[in-house]
């Protein structure tokens, strides 16, 4: 187990985690309010979500301090999951369908 | 004759991991492909349809910011309940776990409230297609809000007898539920702006 002090440090960073959680979520709400046109609407609010997303894995998850063999699953596992959100674009933009 | 179950608390030689550690992340990364592959479908859906709605003209945008809100608050509660074990703080980890499993509890009214203002305006799955993917992603997370309160409840309750006798182990737990727990976050984290907000 880690000692206290280090604990003691890493609720603090839990607690500015939580801020920034909060603000960016008003964020999102704020963006959507100025009616952008919808591809930078959508190109924002998941840049937002991913820095969200990546805060609650890097810091809530601990993934920054955790081990290379959960990395590299998770990077297997996002190579995954990336090629099947590609697949319906891929299948969009095909010329043949088209 | 109690055999006791190998690397619950240790670190196995060849993965670095206790066995704990190890299964949660395989079992995080097949929900990542289960969400995925409900993204793809959103994705698939949204740029086939000739007319694709807004959410916030269907949907309840300040209702699902204050379950964002809720949500997020319940995650730092979560990890609270873990630095209070790694403390020895016991009653401030039952503290925290419970806060954990009443916001979770508040997640589901919230929905509850949400999803019965849609069928009393006739709003169903069957209505059109991005209520179609709306219910079946929202659903989804719902069950996975579900699980995680039953697993947290247990955790705080009965299954919290393990400190007594195997406090790192306990911890251990407490940990790996809350992986799970930070994971529906994160899906919701996802699922807000986009059937919300875009």
């Amino acid at each position: 187990m880690g000692d206290h002090a280090d604990i003691d440090r890493q609720v603090k960073t839990y607690i500015v985690i939580f801020i920034t959680l909060m603000a960016l979520t008003f964020v999102t709400v704020a963006i959507s309010r100025i009616h952008l046109p919808t591809p930078a609407a959508i190109g924002l609010a998941l840049a937002v979500a991913s820095v969200k997303g990546g805060l609650v894995a890097g810091y809530f998850m601990h993934l920054i301090s955790e081990r290379k063999l959960i990395w590299w699953v998770l990077w297997f596992t996002i190579s995954c999951f990336v090629a099947v959100l590609l697949l319906p674009v891929v299948t969009h933009l095909d010329p043949i369908q088209n | 004759m109690d055999v006791p179950i190998p690397y619950t608390v240790a670190e196995r030689p060849d993965t670095g991991l206790n066995n704990g550690k190890i299964a949660i992340w395989l079992f995080l990364a097949s929900e990542v492909m289960l969400f995925g592959a409900l993204f793809a479908s959103y994705i698939m859906l949204r740029i086939g349809a000739t007319t694709w709605p807004r959410g916030d003209t269907i949907l309840n945008v300040p209702l699902a910011t204050v379950n964002t809100v809720v949500l997020i608050s319940s995650s730092v509660t979560m990890v609270m309940a873990w630095a209070s074990l790694k403390r020895n703080d016991f009653g401030k980890f039952r503290l925290f776990q419970a806060l954990t499993v009443v916001a979770g509890f508040v997640f589901l009214i919230i929905k509850y409230f949400e999803y019965s203002a849609k069928f009393h305006h006739g709003l169903l799955p069957s209505t059109n297609t991005f209520l179609a993917i709306y219910f079946t992603l929202t659903g989804l997370h719902g069950l996975h809000v579900i699980g995680g309160m039953a697993i947290n409840g247990y955790l705080w309750g009965p299954g919290a007898k393990l400190w007594k006798t195997d406090p790192e182990h306990f911890t251990n737990r407490v940990e790996n539920s809350g992986l799970f727990w930070h994971f529906v976050d994160l899906v919701w984290i996802f699922l807000f702006p986009v059937l919300y907000l875009l």
